[in-house]
């Protein structure tokens, strides 16, 4: 029993530990301080701000749109990857599964750097075509969506493809029917880990985006900097918001009954 | 029947491409580089100096004190977390799991905005301490990560065996050093690899903490941006060995290779 006390408390102060920074930030973005300590009055103006200002509201939607459309591109390269590689000749399996293993164990910054020698110095590709950054963004993503995909391919009854084939079905649909269908999750949560790898992304973004345009990570790491404090109390209001979307995305997952923490790892 | 193999093949065609392009030959190329000099001829001259340069080795002996320090750090305060959560019999266990992960899906330079705003009040100046600020800034950030796929390891720990060990004498003591210990390191190795390799080349961290750029992550780009692409090269190279020797050592324990950055856990 002192056991067990001992280690709800160990528990309760590492979660106060780990959430202390994001909370206080979150307190003072509702007010007008523009320093942790002192508090004059309660606002809504960072927030106001956030959206209003045309820099900060531009930085926010690129990075969305970076990350969706980094992440589709990721999500259909990596799918059909897995599904190929998944029927092909040992050889070429090994060959797809290694080269997709680089990314995974690289560091971000030899990732960012090479992509950008290669596209940048070597093809001549200019950064501001943007080419760069979403082709950094899907080396970086899409081999998780390869890695998600094909566990669910080999928990798949093969002999599914080969009855909806006897039963008249083209390859294309037995693909798009049986296939698919089962291997899902996979594709899904895929998607989901490629849109938090391009968000969360700073390391390729800095070495290939376009010199006029911001992630939220540049874009904070130059703020942190600067010595606009309306830039820097606005970020406390998003680094907020990040935090209750997160919240409520987590919320969502468990309601709609899928399990997030049963330790699967999947 | 040939014909439709055929067909399912080609699937990967595209993401295999994709990957000779953007992975494999960006490698090359950096290889290549970092073993000519500016006018295109073969040299060895980039890898000397890295080698005989009190800074770049100083960098690097940093940079691994750094990474080893953290992960030791993020070891240490993992294990209990993990080992508690595993072992509970809380109602909210999955809440709180989730909640030790959640940090993962917030954006990394956000996080590091507010632990620097905290710290900023307890310390005054950042740059008294840089060591310990890294330090935490870096277990800040890397945490989650450890504790993830150790707790992952501690869960699917078969019971029976600890029931065994005690039933044949051992006491609580004996059957954690005995037993729980050595079953939980491939986790512990898991871990250590999502830890000690970012922590190695996370520049961010420190730059936004105290504007150092004294970590090999950083090298890479001051040569960047000097267009210095050999030089830079080299650096990039000398960290992929590094994560080539890291990986080929830890393979061997680890359980399969899940890739859980990101938050595998959606």
């Amino acid at each position: 029993m002192r056991k067990n006390v001992f280690g709800s408390v160990f528990i309760g102060i590492m979660l106060v530990l780990l959430y202390l920074p994001i909370l206080v930030l979150a307190f003072y973005s509702f007010t007008t301080s523009a320093n942790i300590g002192s508090v004059h009055g309660f606002t809504m103006d960072n927030y106001r701000n956030l959206f209003s200002n045309e820099e900060l509201r531009e930085m926010i939607l690129g990075t969305v749109l970076l990350a969706v459309g980094s992440a589709l591109a990721a999500t259909l390269l990596g799918t059909l990857g897995a599904i190929g590689a998944f029927y092909s000749q040992k050889a070429v399996k090994g060959f797809v599964g290694a080269l997709n293993q680089v990314p995974v164990i690289n560091a971000d910054v030899v990732t960012g750097f090479s992509v950008c020698i290669m596209l940048v110095v070597v093809m001549g590709i200019d950064k501001s075509t943007y080419v760069p950054l979403v082709v950094g963004h899907v080396v970086l993503s899409a081999p998780f969506v390869y890695l998600s995909v094909v566990p669910k391919l080999k928990q798949m009854d093969s002999s599914l493809y080969e009855a909806a084939m006897d039963l008249g079905a083209t390859p294309r649909q037995a693909l798009a029917k049986v296939v698919l269908p089962q291997i899902q999750p996979g594709i899904l949560s895929g998607f989901a880990l490629a849109v938090t790898l391009s968000l969360d992304d700073y390391f390729i973004a800095s070495y290939t985006k376009p010199a006029t345009f911001d992630t939220i990570s540049t874009y904070v790491v130059n703020a942190t900097k600067g010595s606009q404090t309306e830039i820097k109390t606005a970020l406390w209001a998003l680094s907020t918001l990040i935090f209750l979307i997160v919240i409520l995305v987590v919320v969502l997952m468990n309601l709609s009954g899928r399990k997030v923490g049963d330790g699967d790892g999947k | 029947m040939g014909a439709f193999r055929f067909t399912r093949k080609q699937l990967c065609i595209p993401y295999a491409v994709f990957l000779i392009c953007f992975v494999a030959a960006p490698l090359l190329v950096i290889i290549y580089y970092a073993f000519t000099n500016g006018e295109g001829q073969f040299s060895l001259m980039n890898l000397a100096g890295f080698f005989t340069s009190p800074y770049t080795i100083g960098t690097l002996a940093y940079s691994f004190g750094i990474a080893a320090v953290t992960t030791c750090v993020c070891l240490l305060l993992a294990y209990p977390i993990a080992y508690i959560l595993a072992r509970s019999q809380w109602r909210q266990k999955p809440v709180i799991v989730v909640m030790f992960v959640m940090p993962m899906w917030i954006n990394f330079t956000l996080r590091i905005t507010a632990l620097k705003e905290i710290l900023t009040v307890i310390e005054g100046n950042l740059a008294y301490h840089p060591f310990l600020n890294t330090i935490i800034g870096m277990t800040y950030d890397f945490l989650p990560f450890m504790i993830l796929p150790m707790y992952t390891t501690l869960l699917k720990l078969d019971k029976s065996l600890l029931e065994a060990a005690a039933d044949l004498g051992a006491n609580p003591v004996q059957v954690f050093c005995k037993v729980t210990l050595p079953l939980s390191v491939p986790g512990m190795i898991s871990g250590v690899v999502m830890v000690f390799l970012p922590s190695m080349t996370n520049y961010v961290v420190l730059d936004m903490l105290y504007n150092s750029t004294y970590i090999m992550g950083s090298l890479i780009g001051s040569y960047f941006s000097a267009y210095d692409w050999h030089n830079g090269s080299m650096i990039a190279l000398v960290l992929l060995v590094i994560i080539l020797i890291f990986t080929l050592f830890t393979n061997r324990y680890t359980d399969e290779d899940t890739g859980n950055r990101g938050g595998a856990l959606l």
